[in-house]
Parts: structure tokens; C-alpha cells; sequence
């Protein structure tokens, strides 16, 4: 049973393990430190913070199983209309990096309807091996036969580790399957690596919004399973001229049943792309007002970026749920990110802090969003956006 | 300062604070700037309640009193004085019913008053009676089983979103203030109408509008306590309402406060907060103290007034006296604190200061507050 | 319809900070509050209870002080509560938390349909939720933004995708996650606050929900976190001064290559 001791002998009361805990778990007590269990989740962050060895944490898990059994790394590749979804290309990208260390396989994993030509295409992005299975049901996304086609792929082929990327298809499918084949899966990895002593998948992840990052192992359960953000990896490049293994696997009947009936698929057509696709997003605050989201969309369209929002304004309802950047909306990477009239609540922040070059141009100079943002402008953001739009079709010539 | 309210007091602020802050505070600029009423707000407060904090349980209240609603007022006033206004006005056009009004009259109405079904009015003012309230012309003649209302009545809170209104008319003009008599008028009666909305130079999101009867028909069972009453129903009314008016210039003051003191700790000047310079410092320290100076005199009367102390007029007069006057002084100086910016739209401080004038002036000026507080002394000194 | 609404205490974002000296999180005074998407939960619960009769159930996994989130679930309108809490939880990963929670609901036994956040705000996995539907072998729906249709045997619900999102039927018993838009959470009520002041949710150990000791706690997860450490925290760049279109020109070229 795991557990973790203080070891009174050895603490000195220095409290570097009170501070340590991302959890609060540890107070002091007669100058020792004492852990309540009730809080600790016995992450081993204080065991690391001790200078004195006085923390020892047990945390294996039985004995080691036999692991020899399964091997490759395995990508899911999500389709969608039967056209293979960019994030697919960044995790085989990032996938042969993983196999070429560990000297096996990568291996994509297709299911869908009538999906023969993807092959080629996974093959020209370094997919050593398809597995693909094609049947009517797969056409569109659906939990069961999905969940039940992955798990007897990963059953019958036991592979290594499996990646997927962490979008709505992604976490909904393998959380389902990990479940089911009593895997570890890691959530929305943002760096993968390759422990070679143990052979272990190293998956380091944000929580408590990016605050803290967590690296993440499955020490005796096969597959690994990880999901990982879109946009952090970067796409494998293609070459043509690259041949893959490709398995067609054909089930009986009953493994593409599903429970839920797929009734209808409604795509929104609004003046904005997919805002974790977009390489730039525009953001608008409450500083722009209701009328100075038209400045927003008019720059958008400018630089043929996306239209995002903080909550406030999509509280104010000047614009739809679907353009909400940050905690309760969505998280996003773009190239360039431009804050115009935000303040950057943590909140906000939380959604975007990962983007590579960040414009805030808000009137408040000590706004929060300039403590992050890459360069700033102070002033209104309805003056300024649109000198700024002119500025930008002069360079872009249009 | 702790003022050892009650756990259910406790709660009961702890909501309204939660209300104004999150769904309140987000929306004041924008119903002072369109001056909408704020129904999204009337139904949250309907929702969790907080219209009942006064009323007896047995109308389907929470059993409270004249501090429950002050507190619940305070707080709203606190995010915004014009939307808390809508809650008070209702408040206001309540007093008349639970004070005086018959058993019948109280089940038909308060219910639906406490569970935010229904807001009220107070209709008292006319264009020629203001402070001098005895000089209504708005009169009620007895036909049979109804009285008929003419007249105008004006600058009426809650006008046209009401469907409950107390009306003073006069019933009989030879007696002059003893001829006035209270009256309950549903919204809808044939013969009332509203007149167009005022514009205002503060609570925006109130809406304040002319009533109309004309020939309005109205039963004679909705006649409040007896003729002759109206008056004296409306002096009591008054008398339990004026801490409320002083719980709303508490909150607008404390709010106002509330922003100077977050702008002071993070406007820098000469490279330094002007926070740690002694000339704010002193203005922050003269808004506080007579901002809890003023709460500890509103929670006080209203205090008295729930224990059933019998004559309440002059301290509730003293506290609506100096509450507003404290939300006037502290309003200012929170603009003053924020300098050229506090004179802007954009920064919420201005509309405090226009908020917080008409706590001088509505339900009795301040120098009629100062007559009905001379007044008591005086009298009270005679008796001695 | 018997509805089961499951619910986790995180800490409130708008209150962690990072010590700048030793570079940890700052949890002194940081408040617990219920996770902002399982408000969404909760509210749509109390929202199907009204619309087609019912009892919702409150249910949570944690430390005892999970009981405040329980009680606060009451007051928006849930009619019980049930806190299973455990020392032998410790430690436990999404498998073994949805495990657990997937042992407590077989408990509460009889449920049409359960709902849960789309994640949590401190671990944002989002596994959790389709893992106790797996656990359960019931269906689910994920990311659902609007139920459009309800009755006994099946419901009709909108799942956001990427694109847009998905109307998908599913028969009862099954498992949503809910996103922000499909409510407006209510603010709680003074009658609901106390009820929920009286209220005595059930205290379930590993126990009394019956659970596999093996499957529970950092012995029963898969996964075992062997670093934590603070990113490095992305620092404030350079503020533009002049005439606005002197910056703007500046701006645009400083960005020129990035925007071609």
C-alpha cells in the first residue's frame, strides 16, 4: 500500500516542504512537519524539497509486471469527413521522435468509412504501420463502436504507448478505452520524452491553469496513454515517397453497435475559423465596447486571423460562447495572440498564456495583460485598432 | 465593525453581497447608461428570495424586519443605487399593507411581494406637493362599493413595472390631511396610466414615471384601514422606510469607497501610490469613519423600529439625515481621489456621486428630515 | 427521473498565485469553491428536475471539508448529498477517481442520468467523466451544450465539436458533460441556504461503496506524477510609446513576418 512517512529523526523543521506542497497538505507542529492525508495526493513534490532525506514515500504499485508484451508507439488519427485532422500529423510527428528512441514502430490508427487514400497520406507523414478499419458506422465520430474498435486494436496488438490529441473527439474517446483495458492515460501533455532505463513514456502536463507543470509516468500498466494539446507539437513533415505496413481489420457486426444515434452534425459558419486552429487570434474585452468588436473583426479579417473574446464580453453578449478564450471557454495557441481592451483576469490569461508573441493594448498601464504580453500599448483600444489595421494593410499590401 | 446581526442576517447580506458582486456590479454601467429597468436583476433577487427577508412567514416571507431590508438594500446600493432602488421602491409601496393594511388585504398580496412575483409603488407626490406632502390633489370619491380616483401623481418609483400601488388620494378635501386616505391599485385597472419615463440625473435604472387615474374604479375593500387614515398611514410609512433610504446612501457611499480606496492603493503618481500620500490618506480616513458612522446609525434605528419602539419619526429622520449626507460628501471625494478620471463616463465613480443626490431629496428632503427631527426634540423636551 | 449530479472542490483560480521567491503556489487563503463547470451540472440538474419531476442527487469524492461544496450544491437545489471520503482515496488518478465514484452511484443505484462537468478547473483532464461511464458501461455524451429533447427512455442532446456540434440521441440511463452554454447557473436561495445549513449529506468510506481496495487510491492509479515544478513564467515585454500612428507602424512591422 502506498504511503508517505516523515521521518522525525531527520526533519529539521526548515518548512522547504511546506512550501513545496502544491497541495497545502503539509503543516508545522512542534517544529516537525506533519502531512494530512486528507489533502495529500502524495505527488512527492516535498520528497524532492527536502534537503534532509527526511520525507520517504512509497508509491509502487506491486510488483513489476511483465511488459515485454507490447511494443510501438501508436498515434489515433482523428478524421473528420473523412480528411485527416491536423493534430494527427503533429502527434506522428512527435510520435517518431518517441519510437526512433525506443528503436520500435509508429503506428497509426484509422477508423472511418471509406477511408482507403488516407493510408498514402499517413505514410508520407513517418507511419511505419496503419491499422485502419473501415466500416459505415466509423463515418462519424461515436463513443461505443469507437471505444470498442480502439480497445480490441490495442488488445490484440498491445502497443507500447498510444497518443491522441486532446480535442472534444480525443479526450471523449480514450478516457472510455483506458478505462477499459486498464491503462494510465495522461491528459492534454504538453511535452512528451522517453525515459530509456525504464522504458517509460515521460508526459509533462499544466494543471491549476498552467500554474504548475506535472511530469507524468505509467510505470506498470501498458498501453501509455496520453492526449496531447493542439498546436504544441510540431506537424511531421511529409515525404512522399515514404510506404507504411497498412492492416485492414474487419470485425463482426456487433462491435460497430452503437447506443447513441448520431441524429445530425451542424457546423456554424460564423466570420471565424476554428479558434484552436487559428496561427492569429484578435481578442476584444470589455474595454472594446459593443460596436468595437466590428474594429476586432475588421483587423481579423485583415490579417485572416480568428475573433476571440474574454468572458466579460461574452457575458455583455456581443458576441457568441464559441469566440470565449480562457478558463470556462477555450484554450488556444496561436502564433500571435492580440488582446485589445482586456485586461487579463487569471482567467483569461489561463487560455492564452502559451501564446508565442502577445499584443495587449488596453488604457489601464497596470492591466494584468501586460505583465505577459510581448509588447504593449497603452490607450483605448477602439482609437488605436484602427490606425493599427491600416498599419498592417499598408505592410500586407492590401 | 462587527454589528452582531443574526446567522440568518449574516446570510441574508452574505446573498446580497454575492448578487451584487457577480450579477449586479457587471451590469450597472450599462442600465445607467440605457436606463432600462434591470428585470435580470428583479428576477435573481425574486429567485433567491431576498424580497421576503421582511415579511412574515406566514405570507410566505423569511419573518425579518426593517434591518433585513436594510441590509439587502445597502448591499445592492452598494453595486448599484438605481437597480437596489427597484428592491427598496417595492419596499417602500409594501410598508403601507404590512403596517395598516386588513388580514385579506395582506394574504391577496404580500405572497406574491415576497416571492418577487410582484413589485410595488408608492404613490404620495404630486406636481404640487412634494415636501408639502398635506397639499394633494388627487382625489377618491366614494361611489357605492368603489371609489373613483382622479389625479396625477408623480416621480412615482417602480411607475408602469409595479403591479402593486399605494396610492394617498383624498377623500375628503374639506379636512384637508385628515381627508387623505391610502389606497391599494393594481396595475391594470381601468382608468390608470403611466406617463412617459423621466430622465434623470442619477439612478438611471430606476424607472420614475407619472400615474394617471382618470375616472379609475377601484373596490372599496382596497381602502387601507379607514378613511381619514392616509396620512398618518403614509407618516408611519415613512417612518419605517427612511432607515431603508439610509441603508441605500450607506451602500452607495461604501461603494464609492470601495473604489477610491482600490484606485488609491494602485494609481501611481511621483513614481509612489497616491495611497501613501497623507492628503489621500486623510480623505480615505474621514470616508471611512463617516461611512460606519452612518451604518451604525441606520442599523441602530432600524433596530428600533423591528423591537416596535413607538415613536421612531426623529431617529429615523437623523439617519436618513446623515446617511445621505455622508453618500454625498463620500461620493464626491472619491471623485475627487480619482481626479480627471473620476470625472469620466468611464470609470464608475461619477455615477455614485449622481446616485447618491437624490438620498437628500426623495422620501423628505433633508431640511424636512431636519423639521421632523426638531420637531421631536422639541416636543420631547415640553413633555419633560 | 432520479438525477446524479457529481461535483469536485477545487481551489478558486482567481486566487492562486505564485510565490515569486520560491516559485510555488500560494494556497494561504485560497478559497475552495465548487468547480466552475460542475456549477453548469448542477444547474441543469435542478433545471430537468423541475421540467420532468424528480430527485437530484449531489455526489463527490474528497476530503472532508468536501462537504461545504455538498451543502452548497443543496442550496442551488439539490435534494441529497453524499461525500465519499476515504484516506485510502490518496493519491488516486482520473482511473481510480472515476472508479470509485462509478462504485459510489452503484450504491445510490437507481438513476436515469448522470451529469458531470466537462473537467475540472484545477486538472483539467476531462477524463473523468466518460471514465465513470465506462466504468458503468452506460452511454455518454460529452461536451453537451443543449438538451433538447427529454423523456424516460432517451434524450436528444447537442454536443459541441470544434466545427459546430453534433445532435445525438442517447437512451437513459447515460452520462453527460456539460459545457458553459447550456445554462445560466441561478444564485443560490435563502431558503435553499438553509436547508442546506440542516442538511446531513451521506458519509460513504471505500467500504461502504463496496470497492476493490487494489482499485482505489495511488495503488489502484495507473499513473504516478514524478515532477512537479513551476514554468517558467513568461515575463512582460516591451510597452510601445509615441503618436498611435507611429506605434501602429512599429507594431506592424515588428509583426511583419508573423502575419504574411
Amino acid at each position: 500500500m502506498a504511503s508517505i512517512t516523515i521521518l522525525l529523526d531527520k526533519c529539521t523543521g526548515c518548512m522547504l516542504c511546506v512550501k513545496a506542497c502544491p497541495f497545502g497538505a503539509i503543516h508545522m507542529a512542534n517544529k516537525k512537519a506533519v502531512i494530512d492525508m486528507a489533502k495529500c495526493t502524495l505527488c512527492g513534490a516535498c520528497v524532492e524539497a527536502c534537503k534532509f532525506s527526511a520525507i520517504e514515500i512509497r508509491r509502487d504499485a506491486g510488483p513489476k509486471k511483465d511488459l515485454t508484451a507490447y511494443k510501438d508507439i501508436w498515434v489515433f488519427c482523428e478524421q473528420k469527413k473523412g480528411a485527416i485532422q491536423s493534430i494527427s500529423f503533429e502527434l506522428l510527428g512527435e510520435g517518431r521522435k518517441l519510437a526512433d528512441k525506443l528503436g520500435v514502430k509508429l503506428c497509426a490508427v484509422i477508423l472511418g468509412s471509406g477511408i482507403d487514400d488516407a493510408a498514402a497520406e499517413l505514410a508520407s507523414r513517418g507511419a511505419d504501420k496503419i491499422y485502419m478499419v473501415d466500416h459505415p458506422a466509423l463515418k462519424s465520430y461515436q463513443d461505443d463502436p469507437y471505444t470498442e474498435v480502439l480497445v480490441r486494436l490495442a488488445e490484440e496488438y498491445k502497443p507500447e504507448a498510444i497518443l491522441c490529441g486532446a480535442t472534444t473527439i480525443g479526450r471523449s474517446l480514450v478516457s472510455r478505452v483506458a478505462i477499459k483495458i486498464d491503462a494510465g492515460l495522461t491528459a492534454d501533455c504538453t511535452e512528451l520524452d522517453i525515459d530509456l532505463k525504464e522504458r517509460l513514456l515521460l508526459q509533462t502536463r499544466p494543471a491549476f491553469g498552467g500554474n504548475i507543470m506535472a511530469t507524468i509516468v505509467t510505470p506498470n500498466h501498458r498501453p501509455q496513454m496520453a492526449t496531447v494539446r493542439h498546436k504544441v507539437m510540431k506537424e511531421a513533415e511529409i515525404d512522399a515517397t515514404r510506404k507504411a505496413e497498412v492492416i485492414k481489420k474487419t470485425y463482426p457486426g456487433e462491435v460497430f453497435n452503437s447506443r447513441t444515434k448520431l441524429l445530425n452534425i451542424v457546423e456554424e459558419i460564423g466570420e471565424t475559423v476554428n479558434l484552436s486552429e487559428a496561427d492569429i487570434i484578435i481578442s476584444g474585452g470589455r474595454g472594446m465596447g459593443k460596436e468595437g468588436f466590428a474594429l476586432v473583426n475588421e483587423l481579423a479579417k485583415v490579417l485572416g486571423g480568428a475573433v476571440g473574446a474574454s468572458r466579460s464580453a461574452v457575458d455583455a453578449d456581443w458576441i457568441p460562447y464559441s469566440h470565449q478564450v480562457g478558463q470556462t471557454g477555450k484554450t488556444v495557441v496561436p502564433k500571435l495572440y492580440i488582446a485589445c481592451g482586456i485586461s487579463g483576469q487569471i482567467q483569461h490569461l489561463i487560455g492564452m498564456q502559451s501564446s508565442k508573441v502577445i499584443v495587449a493594448i488596453n488604457k489601464d498601464p497596470d492591466a494584468p495583460i501586460f505583465k505577459i504580453a510581448t509588447y504593449g500599448i497603452v490607450g483605448d483600444a477602439t482609437e488605436i485598432l484602427p490606425a493599427l489595421t491600416r498599419a498592417f494593410r499598408l505592410v500586407l499590401n492590401k | 465593525m462587527d454589528y452582531l446581526i443574526t446567522e440568518q442576517q449574516t446570510m441574508i447580506r452574505d446573498l446580497a453581497r454575492k448578487i451584487a458582486d457577480e450579477k449586479i456590479k457587471p451590469v450597472a454601467a450599462h442600465y445607467d447608461e440605457t436606463e432600462e429597468f434591470a428585470w435580470p436583476i428583479m428576477k435573481i433577487l425574486a429567485e433567491s428570495d431576498l424580497f421576503g427577508v421582511y415579511l412574515p412567514e406566514q405570507y410566505g416571507g423569511l419573518g425579518g424586519g426593517i434591518l433585513d431590508m436594510c441590509l439587502v438594500t445597502e448591499e445592492l446600493s452598494r453595486a448599484c443605487g438605481g437597480i437596489a432602488l427597484g428592491y427598496a421602491g417595492t419596499g417602500l409601496g409594501t410598508l403601507p399593507i404590512l403596517l395598516h393594511g386588513s388580514e385579506e388585504q395582506k394574504k391577496k398580496y404580500l405572497p406574491d411581494i415576497a416571492a418577487g412575483k410582484k413589485l410595488a409603488a408608492f404613490c404620495i407626490t404630486e406636481a404640487e406637493a412634494g415636501s408639502d406632502a398635506g397639499s394633494i390633489k388627487t382625489t377618491a370619491r366614494k361611489e357605492g362599493d368603489k371609489y373613483i380616483l382622479n389625479g396625477t401623481k408623480q416621480w412615482i418609483t417602480n411607475a408602469g413595472e409595479a403591479d402593486i400601488y399605494t396610492v394617498i388620494a383624498s377623500t375628503d378635501k374639506t379636512k384637508g390631511v385628515r381627508g387623505a386616505s391610502a389606497f391599494i391599485v393594481e396595475k391594470g385597472t381601468k382608468g390608470m396610466e403611466f406617463g412617459k419615463k423621466e430622465k434623470k440625473m442619477g439612478i438611471r435604472a430606476s424607472a420614475t414615471r407619472e400615474v394617471i387615474f382618470t375616472d379609475c374604479e377601484v373596490p372599496a375593500e382596497n381602502l387601507i384601514s379607514r378613511e381619514g387614515m392616509g396620512f398618518i398611514i403614509a407618516m408611519k410609512t415613512f417612518d419605517c422606510s427612511r432607515p431603508g433610504v439610509a441603508a441605500q446612501a450607506v451602500g452607495i457611499a461604501q461603494g464609492a469607497l470601495d473604489h477610491a480606496l482600490e484606485y488609491a492603493r494602485t494609481r501611481v503618481q511621483f513614481d509612489v501610490p497616491i495611497s501613501s500620500f497623507q492628503a489621500i490618506q486623510h480623505m480615505l480616513a474621514d470616508m471611512g469613519t463617516q461611512v460606519e458612522a452612518a451604518r451604525a446609525l441606520v442599523y441602530a434605528t432600524a433596530r428600533m423600529v423591528d423591537s416596535g419602539a413607538k415613536s421612531v419619526a426623529k431617529e429615523s429622520a437623523m439617519a436618513k439625515l446623515f446617511a445621505s449626507d455622508v453618500a454625498m460628501k463620500v461620493t464626491t471625494d472619491a471623485v475627487q481621489i480619482f481626479g480627471g478620471y473620476g470625472y469620466m463616463r468611464d470609470y464608475p465613480v461619477e455615477k455614485y456621486m449622481r446616485d447618491a443626490k437624490i438620498t437628500q431629496i426623495y422620501e423628505g428632503t433633508s431640511q424636512i428630515q431636519r423639521n421632523v427631527i426638531a420637531a421631536n426634540m422639541i416636543k420631547e423636551s415640553i413633555k419633560k | 427521473m432520479n438525477i446524479i449530479v457529481c461535483i469536485k472542490q477545487v481551489p478558486n483560480t482567481t486566487d492562486v498565485r505564485i510565490d515569486p521567491v520560491t516559485n510555488t503556489l500560494i494556497r494561504d487563503g485560497v478559497e475552495s469553491v465548487i468547480n466552475p463547470f460542475d456549477a453548469y451540472a448542477i444547474e441543469e440538474a435542478v433545471r430537468l428536475k423541475e421540467r420532468c419531476g424528480g430527485k437530484v442527487t449531489v455526489l463527490t469524492m474528497g476530503p472532508p471539508q468536501a462537504e461545504n461544496a455538498l451543502r452548497e450544491a443543496i442550496s442551488l437545489g439539490c435534494d441529497e448529498a453524499v461525500l465519499v471520503s476515504d484516506r485510502k482515496f490518496a493519491g488516486s488518478d482520473t482511473w481510480a477517481t472515476s472508479y470509485t465514484l462509478a462504485a459510489a452511484i452503484r450504491k445510490i443505484g437507481d438513476y436515469d442520468i448522470i451529469l458531470c462537468g466537462k473537467q475540472a478547473s484545477d486538472g483539467d483532464t476531462a477524463q473523468v467523466g466518460p471514465g465513470i461511464s465506462a466504468h458503468l458501461d452506460i452511454p455518454q455524451v460529452t461536451y453537451v451544450k443543449k438538451i433538447e429533447e427529454i423523456s424516460a427512455e432517451k434524450a436528444a442532446v447537442e454536443r459541441m465539436t470544434e466545427e459546430g456540434y453534433d445532435v445525438v440521441e442517447t437512451p437513459l440511463p447515460c452520462l453527460l458533460t456539460v459545457v458553459k452554454e447550456i445554462n445560466t447557473p441561478r444564485m443560490p436561495s435563502l431558503k435553499g441556504l438553509m436547508r442546506a445549513k440542516s442538511a446531513k449529506p451521506f458519509k460513504w468510506t471505500a467500504d461502504d461503496i463496496e470497492a476493490d481496495p487494489a482499485a482505489l487510491g495511488l495503488d489502484g492509479s495507473p499513473t504516478r506524477v514524478i515532477k512537479i515544478f513551476t514554468p517558467v513564467q513568461r515575463k512582460g515585454g516591451e510597452i510601445l510609446k509615441g503618436d498611435t500612428g507611429d506605434i501602429s507602424k512599429e507594431l506592424a512591422e515588428l509583426l511583419k513576418d508573423m502575419v504574411i
